[in-house]
């Protein structure tokens, strides 16, 4: 499996405050990927340099062979974003949304049109698509979020929190999307806050204070800590020792 | 459950077929529970299931259109202005004043019900001191964490009789979340009642009894532990294989009842009756289906359903928009 993102040393200060502190990790393509960590530990800093938004003080990044520094239009180019609180304008139709999205990220009218069918024939949305996004139920709002996400087929979707507030059955068949998605070659980052929604991904890292402290399946992880869900590891992971 | 169908005087809350409609929206349909004294209770489901309006109607900031409640005893619609005096209610969305500091919000809220920071102080002291020493930083400079406690302890300054949590640990970690389910927990200790709703299936543990609520209705009212029995099948977990051809293999099984993933784990639903080896016979057959499906590695392992599998059982299909 070759690598989607490949992070070397990645370390982003902000003035005596080391934000970002010498992270490596290796994300292959395909998978499904779970980026945890505690309010302040410097997730939020460390896909901002994922994404070419932030220069890092040291260190490296490679994402969809690009590297962030030097080529952060290409990495951006490749990449996809889903927001936690919905990234879709809720004035537009279904329609409306997928035909900016897809001028906005450089498609042609004819792949416009040839990808907005198989997006709502996937969605089994068709019958909506003169809908206002607003007027859709949440579950459908976010599944669609993220199918405009992947207009473009970008190598890698970043995705903030995808399953909050949704009803258990919404929450998985969005994940069998996101298992569809990889299956077809996209790499999948989430970031989430929930633990429960971290077991879903192939393989997760904790950060801590700017470094990783645990890279790696959900069952191995609670296996090697000895506890029953990966939420326990995290609070003995981040609380600090009391 | 719940035996008695009249109101017991002494229960905090007695809500009795409530109903709330917004336009063409069916907000809340014939919304029937009763709080016990001293109870953490729990409404759990997902956004847009009605929680938020059914607090806004104990707190009396709206009209129900049918049915009934009691706050401590008082009508919602008639005793309203003795109700606001007695209940705290922190809302879903962060409702401070990001612009005054810490203390210049407590000392807000004290004044707007009549009383004092010190005469609250020894009720809101265990949260109110873990940001007491930030009390001079803005509230809008406050992390996640902070602000659920700043806004807890402005719920709580006037030392209200019941408490109404509105989705308090959206957006906060899980650190902070446990810290806030450990406060919660302290002050139900002290027997005052808290009514608190959450989209997070898992923090449905932390509560007393739990209300399960979907499109405006109550699928079922239990203790956390019991929420499985109602669970209508025998459950397996199943694991050993990739998952989304493991999915299909078990969606094809002519016995199956539903096949879902969960976490790392799928969860296996049988359509046929419990069987007397507690489904280990059924677990045997599957592993052999599975086998024969060219899964060699698959493990079959019977469960006891937890609140999301219930949930998933008894919320039917979700809403799918307007045909």
């Amino acid at each position: 499996m070759s690598a989607a993102i490949e992070v070397r040393g990645l370390t982003r200060r902000f003035g005596g405050f080391t934000a970002v502190d010498g992270i490596s990790f290796e994300v292959g393509a395909g998978e499904v990927f779970g980026f945890l960590g505690a309010n302040g530990a410097g997730k939020t800093t460390a896909i901002k340099m994922l994404i070419g938004l932030l220069a890092p003080t040291a260190g490296a990044a490679t994402v969809a062979g690009h590297d962030v520094l030097r080529h952060p239009d290409e990495v951006r180019r490749r990449i996809g974003y889903m927001s936690q609180r919905f990234s879709l304008y809720e004035d537009l139709t279904v329609q409306e949304n997928i035909t900016l999205y897809g001028g906005i990220y450089g498609l042609t009218d004819a792949e416009i049109a040839e990808r907005s069918r198989a997006l709502l024939a996937g969605l089994r949305l068709d019958h909506a698509a003169g809908d206002r996004v607003g007027a859709l139920p949440l579950g459908w709002k976010q599944k669609l979020a993220f199918s405009v996400a992947l207009l473009h087929a970008p190598a890698i979707a970043f995705l903030d929190e995808p399953t909050g507030g949704v009803d258990p059955v919404t929450r998985r068949q969005f994940w069998e999307l996101i298992y569809d998605a990889a299956a077809r070659g996209t790499t999948v980052f989430v970031t989430t806050h929930y633990l429960d929604e971290a077991e879903y991904c192939d393989r997760v890292c904790i950060m801590v204070n700017g470094r990783i402290t645990a890279i790696g399946s959900p069952d191995a992880l609670k296996l090697e800590a000895g506890v029953a869900t990966l939420d326990e590891l995290f609070v003995r992971l981040a609380r600090p020792a009391a | 459950m719940m035996a008695a169908s009249t109101p017991d005087a002494a229960s905090p809350l007695v809500v009795r077929g409530l109903g709330r409609r917004f336009g063409a929206t069916v907000a809340l349909d014939d919304v029937s529970l009763e709080v016990r004294p001293g109870e953490l209770f729990g409404l759990v489901g997902p956004d847009g299931g009605g929680k938020t309006t059914l607090f806004r109607i104990l707190t009396t900031l709206l009209l129900p259109d049918s049915g009934t409640a009691t706050v401590l005893g008082l009508d919602v619609v008639r005793d309203l202005w003795a109700i606001r005096a007695r209940v705290g209610y922190m809302p879903g969305r962060f409702s401070l004043y990001p612009d005054l500091s810490v203390e210049e919000n407590l000392r807000f809220f004290a004044a707007v019900f009549g009383t004092t920071i010190a005469e609250g102080y020894d009720t809101i002291a265990p949260i109110y001191r873990q940001i007491e020493p930030f009390r001079d930083r803005r509230a809008g400079a406050l992390s996640g964490g902070m602000k659920q406690k700043l806004a807890l302890s402005c719920a709580l300054v006037h030392r209200p009789e019941i408490l109404f949590l509105d989705e308090p640990t959206t957006g906060v970690d899980a650190v902070s979340r446990r810290e806030f389910w450990d406060l919660l927990a302290g002050l139900g200790a002290t027997g005052l009642p808290i009514v608190v709703a959450t989209p997070y299936m898992d923090e449905a543990d932390r509560c007393d009894r739990v209300a399960l609520v979907q499109r405006g209705r109550v699928l079922a009212v239990a203790e956390p532990a019991a929420i499985g029995e109602r669970f209508p099948h025998p459950l397996f977990a199943v694991r050993g294989g990739e998952r989304r051809r493991l999915l299909q293999a078990l969606r094809r099984y002519r016995h199956a009842a539903s096949a879902f993933p969960f976490g790392q784990a799928l969860h296996y639903a049988d359509a046929r009756p419990r069987d007397v080896t507690g489904g280990g016979a059924v677990a045997a057959e599957l592993r052999s289906h599975l086998h024969a499906e060219g899964f060699p590695d698959a493990e079959v392992t019977p469960i006891r359903p937890g609140i999301e599998d219930t949930f998933m059982a008894l919320m039917g299909t979700p809403e799918a928009p307007a045909a």
